[in-house]
């Protein structure tokens, strides 16, 4: 499901605005009736959470991404709202929640009253979404594929979906852990969003090129008073945008078809002696949609809830059937989640199940890089052609 | 099930040696109690009431570890009465802080602490429950979760099967939002291998996680000792990164072993 596209029309699509009209975008999301969330600074960490104002964004903040390790800078000179890559949080907190009652029952006189609490607390949560990154508009549209469409749809995700308004930024930065270009899906934002701002310049000469991206879009900017964009503030936003992608990581592009033919190779168990199977990959990833449900009884058994909570393939209990769990050991575990991801996805829904975000190797409390592991793979069937 | 007020379960609660912090659990959970004396019959329970019902009971909760030969053969008796047996706390599941004895000569201990040494009558190890009585149940924590506490008496009372994840710490920063420590700070955090269940209580204070759940399923601990390793702990420290309040747990105690 995409955002309802803008029809073609002789106006223009691009516009300037003062990088302090932030706060009016910010404010005029707000008073639409939007729960407003955005990139801010705790605990060392860009974390997404509310945002009441361009104030709580993470101005001057940049980072310093590496496999298994993640630092903040602050910069004096110039200070931008949006020079950092993806931190340790995803849209998926808000649009899939980590924990979730789907329904509760309460006995009655005659059976169960049951309530759908999932589906009226979607219904109520009308989102907007400022500063989403282009792996994250592919990732949202990978959960998409996945959630509102075919046999695994999730009711409270549609809605959500469908009320959430977005606001991405195309990224003029990238950690040294990003691989959103080889993967073809960044640094600059495609499709997906309302509004898409790429910042120019910093400090005191600030501003952002808005691009509109569907008719809600157009609406709130319109509000704005932004002034039509000229071809110099356009070029300058792509050739930022075009910078990012340098210095990125690499995904080889055999990485899919190399895997598929990967089942049985002794790497496996070199990766499991370092992995901790610990799931924080799966966790991180903004793609992951695995998940379970879980019942509860109240101590009277009077009532009941039904939750659903993000469950990952590095759980033993994940391939638990009938008389124990079928991917045993941390071999099993990461073969599944590194196929899935670079391989089979694209048989199951389409398109990678990986859009190069970089999360999982940053998060990774050892440090295990997916795009290092993956040119290993590809380095062995090179080899074995050739021998 | 729903309770009736004649047949209702009996609960007992017994003490070995602890520090009555995952008892207090029970009585912690105030605003559920009521429902807990609703649904149980408190048969025996000495931290609450001096009331004694004899056995045989329900549900045992068994708090703490066996540290003296009296402790070995009243687990015993405990056992024999009890229908079914759930072992409560850091100590009932892996020994506990007292199980660091385990690593040293007692009797060493004895004459250093006590004027009267002849008056100690103790063993050589302090070991979980499990070590001497089939344990139908273990509920981790130092102290447990009250949570999960509750989690556990509404499944037996309602017959199912308690929801209680065998998984990572890790998945519990990651869904409560918890920023990672050992990321972001290289703060040494043994949550990559810890059994989750606390409610994410360590590391949202910035600090790591130090393994009072005890090991979670297949824990890779040599791999995050390497690690602990990379951020500058040195062989000591390793060794007593894995030997704190779940030191006897067969996990920590090899990993802290091969940092001797
Ligand atoms: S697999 Fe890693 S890099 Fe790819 S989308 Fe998931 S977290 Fe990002
Ligand atoms: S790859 Fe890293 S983050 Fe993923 S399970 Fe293994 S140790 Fe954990
Ligand atoms: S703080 Fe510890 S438990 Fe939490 S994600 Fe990091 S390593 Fe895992
Ligand atoms: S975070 Fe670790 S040490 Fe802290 S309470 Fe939880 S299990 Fe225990």
């Amino acid at each position: 499901m995409t955002n309802p596209a803008k029809p073609k029309s002789s106006k223009p699509d691009a516009f300037v605005m003062d990088a302090n009209r932030l706060d009016a975008l910010i404010g005029a999301l707000a008073s639409s009736g939007h729960a407003v969330m955005g990139p801010r600074v705790a605990d060392g960490a860009v974390i997404l959470g509310p945002v009441a104002g361009a104030a709580d964004l993470p101005l001057g903040v940049t980072d310093r991404q590496e496999p298994g390790r993640y630092r903040l800078k602050t910069v004096k000179k110039d200070p931008a709202y949006f020079d950092f890559a993806v931190g340790p949080h995803t849209w998926k907190k808000f649009l899939f929640p980590p924990r979730e009652k789907l329904w509760s029952a309460e006995r009655a006189a005659k059976g169960f009253a049951v309530r759908e609490d999932g589906i009226d607390a979607a219904r109520r949560d009308k989102l907007a979404f400022v500063g989403v990154r282009a792996c994250e508009l592919a990732a949202i549209a990978a959960q998409d594929r996945v959630l509102t469409g075919g046999e695994y749809r999730s009711e409270t995700y549609a809605l959500r979906r469908e009320q959430t308004f977005i606001v991405a930024v195309n990224c003029r930065t990238s950690a040294a852990t990003c691989f959103c270009a080889s993967m073809n899906t960044g640094p600059g934002v495609g499709a997906g969003h309302d509004l898409a701002l790429t910042e120019l310049g910093g400090g005191k000469d600030h501003r952002f090129l808005v691009e509109v991206g569907s008719t809600r879009g157009e609406k709130v900017l319109m509000a704005l008073n932004a002034k039509p964009a000229k071809p110099k503030d356009v070029a300058a936003a792509r050739a930022a945008v075009a910078q990012a992608a340098k210095g990125q990581r690499k995904m080889p592009k055999s990485a899919p078809t190399v895997l598929a033919g990967a089942t049985d190779s002794p790497r496996w168990a070199d990766i499991a002696q370092r992995c901790l199977n610990c799931a924080s990959c799966t966790q991180v990833c903004p793609t992951c949609f695995c998940n379970t449900v879980t019942d509860t009884t109240t101590l009277d058994g009077s009532g009941a809830e039904r939750w659903r909570h993000w469950d990952s393939c590095f759980t033993l209990d994940f391939s638990y059937i009938h008389g124990g769990a079928i991917r045993g050991d941390g071999a099993h575990r990461y073969r599944q989640w590194m196929t899935h991801k670079l391989s089979h996805w694209f048989e199951q829904f389409g398109t990678s199940g990986c859009v190069g975000c970089g999360r999982c190797i940053t998060w990774c409390p050892v440090g295990i890089d997916i795009t290092l592991e993956a040119r290993g793979f590809v380095k062995d069937a090179k080899g074995k052609r050739k021998g | 099930m729903a309770a009736k007020t004649a047949g209702k379960p009996k609960l007992a609660v017994w003490k070995f040696s602890s520090c009555d912090g995952c008892q207090l659990s029970l009585l912690d959970c105030e605003d559920e109690l009521l429902d807990v004396v609703g649904a149980v019959e408190i048969a025996y329970f000495l931290e609450a009431t001096r009331a004694k019902v004899a056995g045989p009971y329900d549900v045992s909760l068994v708090e703490g570890s066996v540290t003296t030969p009296e402790e070995a053969e009243r687990i015993q008796t405990i056992r024999r009465q009890s229908k079914v047996l759930i072992s409560i706390g850091a100590c009932a599941t892996a020994g506990g802080i007292q199980a660091l004895k385990n690593f040293a000569d007692v009797a060493d201990f004895v004459t250093a602490v006590y004027a009267h040494p002849e008056y100690i009558e103790t063993l050589a190890t302090a070991t979980p429950i499990a070590d001497h009585v089939p344990v139908d149940l273990e509920l981790r924590g130092c102290p447990i979760n009250k949570a999960q506490l509750l989690e556990v008496l509404g499944a037996f009372l309602a017959g199912r099967k308690p929801n209680l994840p065998n998984h990572g710490q890790c998945m519990e920063c990651k869904q409560a939002g918890t920023v990672c420590v050992m990321v972001t700070k290289g703060e040494a955090c043994l949550g990559p291998v810890t059994h989750a269940g606390c409610g994410n209580v360590c590391p949202p204070f910035a600090r790591g996680c130090f393994g009072c759940f005890g090991p979670k399923e297949n824990p890779n601990t040599a791999a995050l000792a390497a690690r602990l390793g990379e951020l500058g702990l040195d062989k000591r420290q390793r060794r007593d990164a894995f030997r704190g309040f779940t030191a006897a747990a067969p996990a920590f105690r090899k990993e802290s072993e091969t940092h001797e």
